[in-house]
Formats: C-alpha cells, sequence, structure tokens
C-alpha cells in the first residue's frame, strides 16, 4: 500500500481565482492546458492529412487532369489570402505576448487586427468561390458543373470533377476551422475586454493562439498544392 | 509559461514568411518539370516549421512537446507513404497498373 | 484469503454518490467518477442493443436456408451489429468506465487534467449515439459497418449518412477521452508516481489514448467524405466516375486496425491488475508488460493493409503488411507469457475477476494466434471473408474484451458501489461465459476453415451442425451476460459494504474509501512504493 504520508493538498500563496481545484498551481494549468490543444492539433493534423492523402492519391493518378483544373485556379486570390492569414499569424503572436505582458489595450488591438485579417481571408475566398459558381466549377451542385470550353478536355471529365471536389471540400474544412477561429477570437475578445487576463493567467489566449497558427499552417500547404503547381509558363 | 520572444523577432519572422510566399509564387511560374513541386513544398514546410517553432512557442517548449508535434507530422508521414507505397507498386508486377 | 476487520462504511458515508442528489448535479457534474456511471450505462444500452442482433443473426442461421428474413435485412442485422458493438460498446468501453473512474485515483490525482471535457465526450457520445439509433429505427443499414465503397456511396439505399453521421459524432467522444488521458498522465501524476510506478492499467489505457487521438481523425475524414459523395452524388469513391473504392479501404483501414488495438489494450491493463492481486505478487517483467504496450500502439498502425489482401492492393504492400502483422503479434505475446510468469509461484485465488483473467488469457491467446494465420498472405486468401474471420475476432474482442471488461466491472465494483455482489453467482456466470463462447465460437473455425462465407443469411446444408452449435452457445453467452446485469444491480441495494479494499489489492484507488469521495483524496499521496508491492507470504491487509 502506498506509504501515505501525504502533503496538504493546498495551494500556493500566489493563487489565482482562476486556478481550477484539480490543479496544484497556474504553472502546471498553464502547462496541461497548452499540452491539450497540441493533442488536439494532432487530431487536426491527422484530419486534414487524410484528406490531403487522398488528394495526393487522385493527383498521383490523373497529372494531366489536374493540368487541367490548374487552369481554372487564380492564384492571386491564393497568394492574397496567404499573405493576409500570414499578417494575422504576426498579429495573433503579437496579441499573445501583450497578454503575458499584460498589455491590456495592445491585446485587444491586436485580436481585432486578427480578426479583421481572418474576416478579410473569407472574404476573398467568397469572392473565388464566387468566380467558381460563375465559371460552373462547382461540381457538388448540379447546374454549377460543365467541364467544356477549349482548357477542358473532355476525356478528364469525370476526374476534373473529383478534383474540384477536393480541392471544394479541403478549402471548405479549412474555411470552416476559419471561422470556428472567428469564434475562439470573439470569446477571447470579450474575456479580454471584462480584463480577465492577466500575466499570470492568459491560458486562453496563448492557447486560441496555437489553434490559430495551425489554420495557418494547414493554408500554407493548400495553397502551392492546390494553386501552383500546374501554373508554370517558360521563363525563356 | 515560457519566456516572452521579443516584438523583433516576430517581425522578422513575418517578414522571412512573406518573403517565402512570394518567392513560391514565382518560382511556380518557371517550369521547372518535376522540381516544381518539390520546391513548392520544400517552401511550405520551411514555412511551416517558421509558424511552429516561434509564433507557436515550440522553440522554448519542453521537449515533451516537441516529441508530439514531431509524432503528429510522423503519423501523417505513415498514412501517406504505406498508402501511396501500394499505388506506386502496383506496376511493379508485369500486368499490374497503377489504377 | 484473510481479510483484517474493519468498518464498513455505511451508505450515509459522503462519497461521491450520496454528495449531490438531482438529476442536474448527475448531467451537469464535472466529476470524472460520475461520468463514468453516466458512460457505464450507456454502453450498456448500446451493447444490450447490439446483443439483441447477435441473436437476430445466430437465429437466422439456426437453418442453412435464408428463411426467417430477406437478405437485404439480414445485411441490416449483421451491419448494425457491428456499428453498435464496434462504435458504440468496444470502443468506449474500458476507457470511459473505467478508465474514466480509476486513472485519476490511480495517479493520485483529483480529476482528470479537463473535467468538464470529460463530460462533454459523453454528451458527444449521446448525440452519436442518437443518430445510431434513429438510423436503426428509421430502416437500417446494410452496408456491413466497413461502409465499402461504392455500395454504401452509390448503390445502398438506407439511412448510410444518418449512421455515418453517429459514427463520426461518436469518433470525437474516442477522441476527446484519449486527449484528456494523455495530458493527464502526463501531468497530474501525484509526487512520487513515476512512470516507472504507474500501473499497467493506466499505462495501457495510455496507450489507447495515443491511438484515439492519431486514428479517429483519420477515420472521420473518410466518413466525411463517404457522406459528401453520398449527398452529392460526386464519384470520390466510385469506380465508374474516376474513384477508387481501395482508397476508401486504405482511409478506413487506417483507423479500424488501430482501433482493435484502441479496444484491447484496456483489457490487458485490466488483467495486469487482476492477475497480481489474485496471485498476491509483482508483476513479472513490468517494463516489458508497458512497453509492450506503447510497441501495440505504434506497430498497430502499421498493419492496416491486412485487411485488404485481396482486393487488388499490390502484392508488395501486401508483403509488407503480412511482415508487420507477424511483429505485433509479438507484444502481445509477451504480455501473455508474463502474465503467465507471473503466477507461477503466486498464491492463486480464484475470486470471480480471477476467473474472468484465466479466460482472458485463453481465449486472447486464440484469438491472436488465429490472426497470425490470417495475416499470412497466402492463407488469408483462403480464410478471408469466411467465418474464420468472424471467430478470429470474437476470440479477441468478445473472449479477450468483454471478458476483460467483465472482470474489471467484478473487480472494481466494490470501488465504485462500495458493495459486494454474490460471489456464488460471480463465478457461475463467469464459467457460464466461457462454457457459452467457446460453445459459439470454435465452431465458426472449422465452418471458415470448410468455406462457409460470412455476411450470407443462407449456407450449405452440410454446415448446419456446427451453425445450430454455434446458436445454442450463443444463447447460454447470452444468459451468461443477462445474469450479471441481475446481480449486480440487485447488490446495489442489497450487497454487503464493500470496505476500502475488499481483495487486500495495491494501488492508490484501493487507499480511499469505498465509494470514493468527490475529491478522491484528501491529501495528495506521497508515493515510495513501487507497483504491485505484494510482500511474499503476507497477510492481505485492508486499508
Amino acid at each position: 500500500m502506498a506509504d501515505t504520508h501525504a502533503v496538504a493538498a493546498g495551494h500556493s500563496t500566489e493563487d489565482s481565482p482562476h486556478l481550477r481545484h484539480h490543479f496544484d498551481d497556474m504553472g502546471q494549468q498553464f502547462d496541461s492546458a497548452t499540452f491539450g490543444m497540441w493533442v488536439f492539433l494532432l487530431t487536426e493534423i491527422m484530419f486534414f492529412g487524410g484528406m490531403f492523402g487522398a488528394y495526393t492519391v487522385y493527383r498521383s493518378m490523373y497529372p494531366e487532369a489536374f493540368a487541367a483544373t490548374s487552369n481554372f485556379m487564380n492564384p492571386a486570390f491564393g497568394a492574397a489570402n496567404t499573405a493576409v492569414l500570414i499578417v494575422s499569424s504576426l498579429t495573433m503572436a503579437l496579441a499573445v505576448r501583450a497578454a503575458h505582458l499584460g498589455q491590456q489595450k495592445l491585446l485587444q488591438l491586436m485580436l481585432v487586427f486578427t480578426m479583421i485579417f481572418g474576416v478579410a481571408f473569407l472574404v476573398i475566398k467568397g469572392f473565388e468561390y464566387h468566380e467558381h459558381w460563375v465559371d460552373m466549377k462547382v461540381p457538388l451542385f448540379t447546374g454549377h458543373w460543365a467541364w467544356d470550353g477549349p482548357e477542358a478536355p473532355p476525356q478528364f471529365a469525370h476526374q476534373a470533377q473529383i478534383l474540384f471536389c477536393f480541392y471544394f471540400f479541403m478549402t471548405g474544412f479549412h474555411a470552416l476551422h476559419m471561422l470556428v477561429g472567428l469564434g475562439i477570437m470573439t470569446t477571447i475578445l470579450m474575456m479580454a475586454r471584462k480584463g480577465t487576463f492577466s500575466p499570470t493567467y492568459y491560458t486562453p489566449v496563448e492557447v486560441s493562439g496555437l489553434y490559430w497558427h495551425f489554420v495557418d499552417i494547414v493554408w500554407i500547404f493548400l495553397f502551392p498544392l492546390l494553386y501552383l503547381i500546374g501554373h508554370t509558363k517558360k521563363l525563356i | 509559461m515560457h519566456p516572452v520572444t521579443p516584438v523583433r523577432t516576430y517581425v522578422i519572422i513575418w517578414l522571412i514568411l512573406t518573403i517565402m510566399t512570394f518567392t513560391t509564387y514565382y518560382v511556380a511560374q518557371i517550369d521547372l518539370g518535376q522540381l516544381n513541386v518539390i520546391v513548392a513544398l520544400a517552401i511550405a514546410v520551411f514555412k511551416m516549421m517558421l509558424v511552429v517553432w516561434f509564433f507557436m512557442h515550440v522553440r522554448t517548449d519542453n521537449p515533451l512537446t516537441k516529441l508530439f508535434v514531431f509524432a503528429g507530422f510522423f503519423w501523417m508521414a505513415i498514412l501517406f507513404v504505406f498508402t501511396l507505397g501500394d499505388y506506386f507498386s502496383r506496376t511493379w508486377m508485369p500486368g499490374g497498373k497503377f489504377w | 484469503m484473510s481479510t483484517a476487520l474493519q468498518e464498513p462504511q455505511t451508505t450515509e458515508t459522503p462519497n461521491y454518490l450520496n454528495a449531490e442528489y438531482g438529476w442536474k448535479s448527475w448531467l451537469f457534474t464535472t466529476d470524472h467518477k460520475r461520468i463514468a456511471v453516466l458512460y457505464l450505462i450507456s454502453i450498456s444500452v448500446m451493447f444490450a442493443l447490439g446483443g439483441v442482433f447477435a441473436m437476430l443473426i445466430r437465429l437466422e442461421l439456426l437453418t442453412p436456408q435464408g428463411d426467417l428474413v430477406s437478405s437485404d435485412t439480414y445485411n441490416k442485422f449483421f451491419t448494425m451489429h457491428g456499428v453498435t458493438m464496434v462504435f458504440f460498446f468496444l470502443i468506449p468501453s474500458i476507457p470511459a468506465t473505467l478508465g474514466n473512474f480509476l486513472i485519476p485515483m490511480m495517479i493520485g490525482a483529483k480529476d482528470l487534467a479537463f473535467p468538464r471535457i470529460n463530460l462533454l465526450s459523453w454528451y458527444i457520445y449521446i448525440a452519436g449515439a442518437l443518430f445510431a439509433l434513429a438510423a436503426i429505427v428509421m430502416g437500417g443499414v446494410d452496408t456491413g459497418w466497413t461502409f465499402y465503397t461504392p455500395f454504401s456511396t452509390t448503390y445502398s439505399n438506407t439511412f448510410v449518412i444518418t449512421a455515418a453521421v453517429g459514427v463520426f459524432i461518436a469518433g470525437f467522444s474516442s477522441i476527446l477521452t484519449g486527449l484528456n488521458f494523455i495530458v493527464t498522465v502526463h501531468k497530474m501524476r501525484a509526487p512520487g508516481m513515476t512512470w516507472g510506478r504507474l500501473p499497467l492499467f493506466v499505462w495501457a489505457n495510455y496507450a489507447t489514448a495515443l491511438i484515439q487521438v492519431l486514428g479517429t481523425p483519420v477515420v472521420a475524414i473518410t466518413l466525411a467524405l463517404v457522406g459528401l459523395e453520398r449527398a452529392f452524388h460526386i464519384g470520390i469513391f466510385d469506380p465508374a466516375i474516376g474513384g477508387d473504392p481501395i482508397l476508401f479501404q486504405h482511409m478506413f483501414w487506417f483507423y479500424s486496425h488501430p482501433a482493435v488495438y484502441i479496444m484491447i489494450l484496456p483489457g490487458m491493463g485490466v488483467i495486469s491488475e487482476i492477475i497480481t492481486c489474485f496471485s498476491r505478487k509483482g508483476i513479472f517483467g513490468y517494463s516489458f508488460i508497458a512497453g509492450s504496450s506503447l510497441g501495440i500502439a505504434i506497430i498497430g498502425f502499421l498493419v492496416w493493409g491486412h485487411h485488404m489482401f485481396v482486393t487488388g492492393m499490390s502484392m508488395y504492400a501486401g508483403l509488407y503488411f503480412s511482415l508487420l502483422t507477424m511483429l505485433v503479434a509479438v507484444p502481445s505475446a509477451i504480455k501473455v507469457f508474463n502474465w503467465t510468469a507471473t503466477m507461477f509461484r503466486g498464491s492463486i485465488s480464484y475470486e470471480t475477476p480471477m476467473l474472468y483473467a484465466f479466460g482472458f488469457i485463453g481465449l486472447f491467446t486464440i484469438g491472436g494466434l488465429t490472426g497470425l494465420y490470417l495475416g499470412t498472405l497466402g492463407m488469408d486468401v483462403h480464410l478471408t471473408d469466411t467465418y474464420f474471420v468472424i471467430a478470429h475476432f470474437h476470440y479477441v474482442m468478445v473472449g479477450g474484451m468483454v471478458v476483460a471488461y467483465l472482470g474489471g466491472l467484478h473487480f472494481w465494483w466494490p470501488k465504485i458501489t462500495g458493495k459486494m455482489y454474490p460471489e456464488g453467482w460471480g463465478k457461475f456466470s463467469a464459467l457460464l461465459v466461457f462454457a457459452g463462447f467457446n460453445l459459439t465460437f470454435f465452431p465458426q473455425f472449422i465452418l471458415g476453415y470448410l468455406g462457409q462465407p460470412r455476411r450470407y443469411h443462407a449456407y450449405a446444408p452440410e454446415f448446419q451442425v456446427l451453425n445450430v452449435m454455434s446458436t445454442a452457445g450463443a444463447s447460454v453467452l447470452g444468459i451468461g451476460f443477462v445474469i450479471p446485469l441481475i446481480y449486480l444491480l440487485w447488490s446495489l441495494k442489497y450487497g454487503k459494504p464493500a470496505g476500502n479494499n475488499p481483495y487486500g489489492a495495491k494501488g492508490l484507488e484501493w487507499t480511499t474509501q469505498s465509494p470514493p469521495t468527490t475529491f478522491n483524496f484528501d491529501v495528495i499521496p506521497i508515493v515510495t512504493e513501487e507497483a504491485y508491492a505484494y510482500a511474499k507470504h503476507e497477510e492481505a491487509h485492508v486499508g
């Protein structure tokens, strides 16, 4: 039987009101929360990884169809979105830093900027989806899929349809995660405005930052895979 | 809790990320054949590592977190390698078809 | 086994069960022990439902002709049996019930790392179960629990999307449980509770949690793609329009093979706890058993193609998957040898949990060895999709996992409820389960070898005798499951008060009262001794 000459399970003197009863101190709570978020991000890696894997298989199977579909992708949109998300990652990192240092106004400002860039991303995405809708390149809905014209060899119709499906699923799930991220940021902003955060307790900001950066990373991979390859012109 | 990263560091990382984004965009316009995919993905991996290492504070995290981050990408690699291994090796036998 | 006298707790002693009353105190609880009880009730309901489908299957198979139900209906029976049993009973079973209840106590913590996420995981489970139940009530699904395409995506006329949504949602419950366990075991251990002193039950659930976190998201995206394909009539997995059904199988089995290790590893953890207690001896080869749990978790991710040998996969892929399948048997074998060595020269007693443990070791060994037959590429060509496969996985999942679950439930029942169950009935049911199980599933090895295919509602007349034996066994097995339900519920009101440690077992959970208080420990213990520190020739003393 374990020798239970034990310590009183008291809390240290610098107790924050945010210390939950099952943790010994704020350090353990912070460590657990960030570690927990990383474990969750692991699941997201596998979730998106599954989709990326399937997409990679089809792209390997149908390289010419893929080259044909890339005629209908607009890399300028993709690049703009990438730039927007990277800036939002910067402002997010600065927001977390501000929270760590107790700089309340800067924290709120950076959160707002992050959200503005997040919304900008979704707006650009919206324009892009609209362009696909008008171009009849949305295979999910009858009446909005047509594979014809000089840049659409007919023998690739089915394969192009599959590849376009993956385009919409991958960007769609990503956009969904962005939306959730915006919801999280809203909550964090409201908590920040109420003065919830301080150098001893800014865990939700840190953890939300991890999520936001991860969604950025997914896009960092989506951009080259979906937009860039196949758009080559000979330089000479 | 980890040490505070200076603002300068974050801004420099952001600049590098943005420069790499433009690089990858313009390199993609040049026909390098098979290399295009490799270069684009290599740049993406580099950008990802910058975000993970600096923005997500893994640089100052404990070894456990680093192990788990590595494990996540390693596991995704298992899925890719073994699945694609099936497809690519199908043509090694006579009569085998990639698809 | 002698027990020192001690004051039995009365039900008036404050504990987690009587700390608060009312439905809100249960439905909004964050106490890991109450959440474990909520899960216990829920998965028992799903187990019963799965059992009903099993009986329907066995009833149809009493006669060679498909005369009880049509083939379509039969397809629904085995699908719903598989879906409920795999996703809604086996996957959550030990982690969500015993794991939730015991892990904080075993490591000397007051709760899991994220108690509210724990409660959320139960609600998510219920939501998933409701979708599955809806699919059943609306008319069922007939794709098999494996949802193979393009039948599931294009040709089936049943409620595939509803069922897939249910499984998708339940997957998140599993992910959150796994996440909670990983963080808890890393960050919440009491002073002195080093990794090398952790009970092997904790190691087993930790390894399981790793699989849950890394594997489940892949089946989530796979089923999401199936649902999307079915909803939008696109051809991701439909060969007629350029899709690839084998890709579905790769993605599906990437999770579903490790899933079987999610199902068995916690059971192995339970066995380590039971065998040490009832042999009054420390475990033989602690680090090997702990390491083998991790080994199974890791290697288990590398073998999924052995479900796909005859599908059209590359032969070279088949070779490496077959080789790795041989490898994954090694850590399991290590455990069986170590358990046996633990019992050697131990002081063995035959309480109900120990009977289940004996059953586990024998039945899991048979199940595991027959897995090797199936993992051998050449043999699998003959045996795949026959009743041999069915017998194999029921030996490991029922003869292994369910038996371990029942053993664990009996072992920790006194701790969870503060009451003892009637030992005589416990032993009787354990023996009934063993006998019924073998009568049900051993004939199926023979049937499979002789060529009876799985998932057919009719079979060749020469197979009838063995099928009748199997159905008879299933009835006995069913009774063996019902009897504990009755006496365990009976014990809640009429059972003898249990006391802290009725079996004289080692482990922090046994140092608390039975049932424990809400926060487990009034003072966090400092751990100074190794796990399973049973002294030689000790008098068993209680707490």
